[in-house]
């Protein structure tokens, strides 16, 4: 079976747990771990007569992450009941933004291995969840449950549900936009987006088609996901599993299904066609959301500058890539790190070091990120400015100095002292250098000015041997050729 | 003096200040009545808790609005630790854990709850023959209906157990019944009471409302309850207070006859007596035109279809898991639900949930649902351009007067035209109101009044002054 002849189309489906004080439509505290059905109250519990109100809270944090996807929103919307009986949802219905979602359009770019892909974004709306059903017994499965518990603690925890275009075309790009999602909603403070708690979960659209084609293949529904492996791998299993059966000349049938990571297999849950009536319709208990400009405006003031923002910023004012920025960027530590050097050194520069250099290095060692490191922004700016003025060369920066950085984060200056790695400055001993070379090789000094301008290389070489690599190579060389008299 | 039962609110609160009653003795004299209930209008009584408040409120000498006034409140509405019902099987036995707010508000002006009155089921039903715990009965002639689905709220205050209650009104449901029993009934503008804590039938109509046999009274009810609740966003605020109206003159009121609820299909009766309200309202200085509101022709079937379908939802709650009645020996959890809510529902319930359930299905919402909303706009612009004549609109609250017991418990469509004169102020959320306006043959016959929203104070105005004009209090004979 081969990928080859075929375009995987990817589109996702993300909820994330809003971090408010109280539920959506409640007074009720959130929580984790508490004694079941200690945070509930008539609301939350669907007793009879008891109305919604709603988190004003989540309806700000809903607009922020709006303004973060570059998403519209919505002057009004409102919201709607969806009907279904089960036990999970005491009311029987959950309150849930339909047609007319407080968010909607926008784009969200990400780097992954296959290049940028700029992610449209179709709407986010907010909804309560449901209650969580806990299943007592040998395997705490439904099935062998000897007894199910219903813990109305998460019912009626505030969610906005994120739905993507199919724009992705791979797992991994799948995967990563997920990563810089959750990035950008702790940044903001909108979610925790922890996926193991589940405060961050994602359902994925997947399809294949004929590569060059723009028909939508038929899609089935990849179900919650709980780490950001798991959805690559699950994608990834889903893809081939639809391409072998393409090869094999059977259909897909739109359903949905189960990636089961303990043995990799792809389960089918339930077909689409035998899908629910959900009856949506207004919901009459709670008024429209309304939006002023202005409001929408004071949330975005309020809001602090986004990955993708600074991402674009540094792209523009410090010339670095999308490539380093989004690197460096994916962490607000690491964020914040580059920038302290940046401002002490050369940004492109510190750019490539940070990334490449200081990275790598700690990798290896101690398993730090930067900004967790011995290497403090003033050190990695000073060991920058010491090889951008030639003071010390690259090698022994790279090799001998950044080494011992991180293990003491003393002063780049007394590192280079005690190793005595300083560059030769004193022009007058270079020259005297390269005179004392060619009295030592007159045979190579006659080929260089017979016009074999490769021999250069060959004194650069002998005065960077002399030195022990002091030598500032590529001023040796004009030394070299000035006094050969070419 | 006159028998304790007898006084009105306003006149229990004088006797009280006078010094020539307490609560407690106004409250005995209630819970008497209450407990022996002839009419069957109670499904629960709180005879400690009640005496427990007046004592309290004789002894510490604070005088809010309605201090010691005993109060009936429909089962429809929740309280705390007092068996709340609807009117349902599926919830016998329910003690609520918290309380609406529109009761809260009541006990802070100082009323004091004596039980809960009977009602149809969930709200659904026009005669309260739909209670799962046998009707209320007319006190005017005991075989015949109170009207519903506030029956048991009706009948109460016109039975003289107590002078105040607290009814629901989702189509007609305190001004029907408020008509057949001869008492005043409010259905205020919608938000103006909060619906928190008033079991729901179909949330965008449901509106609380005071039952009275004066339109003082019922005002002082109103004063007490109106404004905004934080735990109803639906709720308005009510910056304009409830006025106890005085006025006795009409000089310079526009009044206008609905006329699609003036002719057929109203029984000869109730036609004269609202004819002769009509001439009342002239006489007292004001001017009355027939206004035409086309749209009202639809307002029943409008209504049949956004009420089912909001109780469709709001009663898929009844579940027998969290609270209420649970069938016994269910083997799956869709046989639990299945018979947990066959025999929790009674039978005009569970029509009104498949209707709206039909309603709202996929595929047929554009035609039903969203159908009937558009309506249902057009209903409302239909009474703005009315609003733009006239001041006050007059009709019949029900096209006749009370019917037989088990007249049309057969025939659910002549039960729905009951609630015709009353549906379309439903649908467009307008405050009216119903106050008796004459007899026939024994029974009352009710007016309804109707205005644009906010408008209580006029209507109340005006009610009061045809109130004075009519003279019609009378009190139902006592039964054998």
């Amino acid at each position: 079976m081969s990928a080859d002849g075929y375009e995987p189309v990817i589109g996702l489906e993300i909820h994330v747990q809003l971090a408010t004080r109280t539920k959506m439509f409640c007074g009720c505290a959130l929580g984790f771990g508490e004694p079941i059905n200690t945070r509930t109250c008539p609301v939350c519990l669907g007793h009879p007569g008891a109305l919604p109100t709603l988190n004003a809270e989540a309806v700000r944090l809903a607009i922020a992450t709006g303004l973060a996807l570059g998403s519209s929103i919505a002057e009004s919307s409102i919201f709607h009941r969806k009907n279904y009986f089960y036990p999970d949802l005491p009311k029987a219905y959950q309150i849930s933004q339909y047609d007319e979602p407080i968010a909607s359009g926008g784009q969200f770019a990400v780097l992954a291995e296959d290049g940028i892909t700029s992610v449209g974004i179709t709407r986010a709306h907010l909804e309560e969840d449901a209650a969580k059903l806990v299943h007592l017994g040998a395997g705490g499965r439904r099935a062998d449950a000897d007894e199910s518990v219903v813990d109305f603690n998460r019912g009626g925890t505030p969610l906005l549900e994120i739905v993507t275009e199919p724009d992705l075309r791979s797992a991994a790009a799948a995967a990563e936009f997920l990563r810089q999602l959750q990035l950008t909603l702790r940044h903001l403070g909108v979610s925790d987006c922890n996926m193991e708690e589940g405060s961050m979960r994602a359902d994925a659209n997947v399809s294949v088609r004929p590569t060059g084609s723009t028909e939508l293949g038929t899609k089935t529904e990849l179900k919650n996901m709980n780490s950001f492996r798991f959805i690559e791998q699950g994608i990834t299993r889903e893809l081939e599993r639809q391409i072998g059966l393409l090869e094999a000349g059977e259909r897909i049938a739109q359903e949905t299904v189960h990636f089961d990571p303990d043995t990799g297999a792809i389960h089918v849950l339930r077909s689409k066609e035998e899908a629910h009536d959900y009856r949506y319709f207004p919901e009459p208990d709670l008024v429209a959301i309304v939006t002023e400009p202005a409001a929408v405006e004071e949330v975005r003031s309020s809001l602090p500058e986004l990955p993708s923002a600074r991402r674009a910023r540094w792209q523009e004012e410090l010339g670095i890539t999308f490539e380093d920025a989004t690197v460096l960027s994916e962490s607000v530590g690491l964020a914040a790190y580059f920038e302290e050097v940046a401002s002490r050194a050369d940004p492109k520069l510190a750019a490539n070091w940070i990334r490449n250099e200081l990275r790598s290095a700690l990798r290896d060692t101690t398993k730090q990120e930067p900004h967790e490191s011995a290497v403090t922004p003033e050190r990695m700016a000073e060991l920058i400015g010491l090889v951008a003025d030639k003071s010390l060369g690259a090698k022994p920066a790279r090799e001998v100095v950044l080494p011992e950085l991180i293990e003491t984060g003393d002063p780049v200056s007394d590192i280079v002292e005690r190793r005595d790695l300083g560059q030769i400055t004193d022009e007058g001993e270079l020259y005297a250098l390269v005179d004392r070379l060619f009295d030592e090789n007159p045979d190579q000094l006659a080929q260089l000015q017979g016009g074999k301008d490769k021999v250069a290389g060959y004194f650069v070489g002998q005065a960077m041997k002399a030195t022990g690599g002091k030598a500032d190579a590529a001023r040796v060389g004009e030394i070299v050729r000035e006094r050969a008299g070419l | 003096m006159t028998a304790l039962h007898e006084l009105t609110a306003e006149a229990a609160i004088r006797a009280i200040e006078a010094g020539e009653t307490s609560s407690l003795e106004l409250v005995d004299a209630a819970l008497e009545r209450v407990t022996s209930d002839p009419w069957h209008a109670f499904l629960a009584v709180d005879e400690d808790g009640a005496r427990e408040r007046a004592r309290a409120i004789d002894a510490n000498g604070e005088r809010p609005p309605l201090a010691g006034i005993p109060v009936a409140i429909k089962d429809a509405l929740s309280t705390r630790d007092l068996t709340t019902t609807a009117g349902s099987r599926i919830l016998e036995g329910f003690r609520p854990v918290y309380t609406a707010t529109c009761v809260e508000r009541l006990e802070r002006a100082g009323g004091i709850i004596v039980g809960k009155t009977n009602m149809d089921e969930f709200a659904m039903g026009s005669s309260t023959e739909n209670s799962a715990y046998g009707p209320t009965r007319n006190p005017w002639a005991l075989d015949r209906v109170p009207g519903g689905s506030s029956g048991g709220a009706a009948a109460c205050v016109a039975a003289r157990q107590v002078p105040l209650s607290l009814g629901s009104d989702t189509g007609g449901s305190i001004r029907q019944p408020a008509a057949l029993c001869g008492c005043v009934g409010i259905k205020p503008t919608y938000g103006a009471v909060s619906r928190s804590g008033l079991i729901a039938f179909a949330s965008s109509l449901d509106q609380v409302g005071p039952l009275a046999r004066t339109v003082r009274d019922a005002a002082l009810t109103l004063q007490a309850i109106v404004g905004r609740d934080p735990l109803d966003t639906t709720s308005l605020e009510w910056r304009e207070p409830i006025e106890l109206p005085a006025g006795e003159r009409l000089d310079g009121l526009r009044v206008g006859i609905i006329s699609e609820l003036n002719g057929e299909g109203i029984e000869a009766s109730v036609r004269g007596a609202v004819d002769s309200a009509a001439a009342t309202v002239e006489s007292l200085g004001g001017a009355v035109e027939q206004v035409s509101l086309p749209s009202v022709e639809h307002s029943l079937s409008t209504y049949y279809l956004i009420a089912p379908a909001e109780c469709s939802a709001n009663l898929a709650r009844f579940d027998g898991i969290r609270y209420g009645r649970a069938a016994e020996g269910a083997d799956s959890l869709l046989e639990h639900y299945e018979r947990t809510r066959d025999e929790g529902f009674g039978s005009e319930v569970k029509r009104r949930i498949m209707l709206g359930t039909f309603a709202l299905a996929s595929g047929y919402y554009d035609a039903y649902y969203l159908r009937a909303q558009k309506v249902r706009t057009l209903v409302v612009e239909d009474f703005a351009r009315a609003f733009e004549r006239v001041d006050v609109l007059m009709s019949p609250t029900s096209p006749t007067t009370a019917f037989p017991l088990g007249e049309r418990t057969d025939d659910p469509l002549s039960m729905y035209l009951s609630d015709v004169c009353t549906i379309p102020m439903s649908l467009a959320g307008l405050p009216a109101l119903s106050i008796p306006c004459g007899f026939a043959d024994g029974l009352p016959i009710g007016l309804q009044l109707a205005g644009p929203a906010y408008s209580e104070n006029r209507l109340l105005g005006v009610a009061h002054a045809l109130e004075q004009a009519l003279a019609l209090d009378q009190a139902p004979p006592e039964p054998a």
